[in-house]
């Protein structure tokens, strides 16, 4: 995947991304109006099919609704790339089948307005404004698999379907 | 080389004897918790997968605590979403309004997570009963909606920090100010992805409302869980209410701890969060002058009855300050019934604060008693990030409830000595 990058800082909390006066839907569509609204009021407008976000440690940190990465992955935006994730954040983008990537380096360099290109299998990154090349640790293949299935309710499905399937469920 | 109580406990929810951080396993769950906000999505999921019925229709708990008595029409569909699972599914553990609490507050109360259980929830302040010596981590919908089929999580075994405090408490310093200290100390991304546990001779010393207080903010610094090894106090508390057999778990003497952190009693005084992270702590005597619009004394975090019980002891014979507005909202139908009991309501209206029926509301800006652009809340909440209780241009502080009953007194952020 490649898509142009939209940069965010340190700490960007849930409530950032999706506010609760907006929770009182749980429709993709409607939640994706709003995503990153309280980050930046214009994001929502701006952002693009493909377009990746960047930011710095610890993002999608506080609460625990999945709204946040639905309304990021609805909005269109392909792949979320931070120096850190929060936990409750990091396993519901697996779960909903979004692509994330941990890199420190990247998270550091990348610059709003880049034009980066993701290898999910390697976990590589290349920028192509800049040149460089930024490695994330790729997702350890129990997570790659539930990826690989649309996200968790897939592998669910896939599991229940072939029992003879080994590691988690 | 022994195990922390979290790896103990992920391990006796598999079919392994041992599990190491970093593993990733599947473990059985005792307890699977959602609410207004979280549970229509996993319902949607859970009806995606195929399955006919609940795992377990005793371990499954849905908590219409959010939006509710609702606020609007969009909310009220939410939860009818929620009413309609619980009839289709027979679910024990639904709580309707007039029988329902915040949820952290009320599933202990009702012995519903318990020493040793693995329960999960897709709210992040599901942390909360490691107070009670449980693994309890807060998940996401999809989470929820695997469980509720399956009655399994996937887990990665996190590893352990430890923190010891020792010493006495000063006074005025509860659970929260513990946590907030703490949080203050290592950040909101601190304990990312590890456990946290809890011990020494101040958290001996605390209440069971101070401890569960003090684990409700674990996610705070971005653990998966803040744990307190069973002693006395909770087996005193669960025993009498347990709705399950429960089988305590401790950590082994040759546990591998990633760090130990050791704190002293003496350097914590009670604690107040600037705007906008919860590790932007400041000592109350480093406060200065923080003039305040709203006082919100209740949530998950503070809404217990020892939480009332303070800020009754402080606000009696008090009025609120005339530039603000007081709401005081009990954690639980229970809490709500024993305040009454004890007088402590016509303590709460003698002073001109309001008292709501249990609800999250304010604490994540959803409705009873939002903030307006450039207002300023002292709140015994868990978050004050940008827009939480409201216009993105509001602020929140947080602090123990005695700070806040004497701030509601001065109208700005004061300690208790100031009032009384």
């Amino acid at each position: 995947m490649q898509g142009h990058v939209w940069k965010f800082g340190t700490d960007v909390d849930t409530d950032a991304i999706i506010p609760a006066r907006y929770l009182n839907t749980s429709d993709p569509v409607e939640l994706a109006k709003h995503v990153m609204e309280d980050a930046d009021p214009t994001f929502a407008q701006k952002v693009t099919e493909g377009d990746i976000i960047v930011a710095r440690k610890n993002f999608g940190c506080g609460s625990s609704r999945e709204h946040a990465p639905i309304a990021i992955k609805t909005a269109g935006v392909a792949c979320v790339i931070a120096h850190s994730f929060a936990r409750i954040f990091y396993r519901n983008a697996i779960n909903i089948g979004l692509p994330i990537l941990e890199s420190p380096e990247a998270a550091e360099k990348i610059e709003e307005g880049h034009e980066v290109k993701v290898d999910l299998t390697t976990g590589t990154i290349f920028n192509l404004t800049t040149g460089e090349t930024y490695q994330a640790a790729p997702f350890p293949p129990f997570m790659q698999t539930i990826m690989d299935k649309g996200g968790l309710i897939g592998y669910v499905q896939w599991r229940l379907q072939t029992e003879s399937s080994t590691g988690p469920y | 080389m022994g195990m922390t109580i979290a790896e103990k406990i992920l391990a006796r929810h598999t079919d392994q004897t041992v599990v190491r951080p970093g593993d990733l396993i599947n473990a059985k769950v005792d307890m699977v918790l959602g609410n207004d906000i979280t549970a229509p999505t996993a319902i949607k999921e859970f009806r995606r997968i195929g399955v006919e019925t609940v795992f377990d229709k005793d371990r499954i708990a849905l908590v219409p605590d959010h939006f509710t008595p609702n606020k609007d029409i969009q909310s009220a569909e939410q939860a009818k979403l929620l009413r309609e699972f619980a009839r289709e599914h027979d679910i024990t553990y639904y709580f309707e309004v007039g029988r329902m609490g915040i949820e952290h507050a009320l599933l202990p109360e009702m012995g519903l997570a318990l020493p040793g259980e693995i329960v999960i929830g897709a709210d992040s302040h599901t942390c909360t009963y490691g107070a009670l010596g449980a693994l309890a981590t807060g998940v996401g919908s999809t989470d929820m909606a695997a469980a509720m089929a399956l009655g399994e999580a996937w887990f990665k075994v996190p590893s352990t920090l430890k923190f010891v405090f020792n010493g006495k408490l000063n006074r005025w310093v509860s659970g929260k100010d513990l946590i907030l200290y703490l949080i203050g100390k290592i950040g909101v991304d601190g304990a990312l992805y590890r456990s946290m546990e809890f011990c020494g001779e101040l958290i001996d010393a605390l209440s069971m409302d101070s401890r569960l207080s003090m684990s409700n903010m674990a996610i705070e610094a971005g653990a998966k869980c803040g744990i307190i090894a069973p002693d006395q106090t909770t087996l005193d508390y669960v025993t009498e209410r347990a709705k399950r057999d429960f089988t305590p778990v401790y950590a082994d003497a040759d546990a591998e701890y990633e760090k130990v952190t050791t704190f002293d009693g003496a350097d914590i005084e009670p604690q107040v969060a600037f705007p906008h992270l919860p590790e932007n702590t400041r000592g109350i005597s480093d406060v200065g002058e923080v003039r305040i619009d709203q006082v919100v004394i209740g949530s998950c975090t503070n809404g217990r009855m020892e939480d009332l019980r303070t800020a009754a002891s402080i606000l009696k014979g008090n009025k609120v300050h005339k530039d603000l507005r007081v709401i005081i909202i009990p954690g639980t139908q229970n809490i709500v019934r024993q305040a009454m009991k004890e007088g402590l309501l016509d303590i709460f209206l003698e002073a001109e604060a309001i008292v709501s029926t249990p609800t999250c509301g304010p604490c994540l800006g959803g409705h009873m008693g939002i903030l307006a652009q450039g207002e300023r809340a002292l709140a015994t909440t868990n978050r004050n990030f940008v827009g939480r209780m409201g216009h993105p241009g509001s602020e929140v502080y947080l602090s123990n409830p005695a700070v806040a009953a004497a701030s509601a007194i001065t109208g700005k952020i004061s300690a208790p000595e100031e009032v009384l």
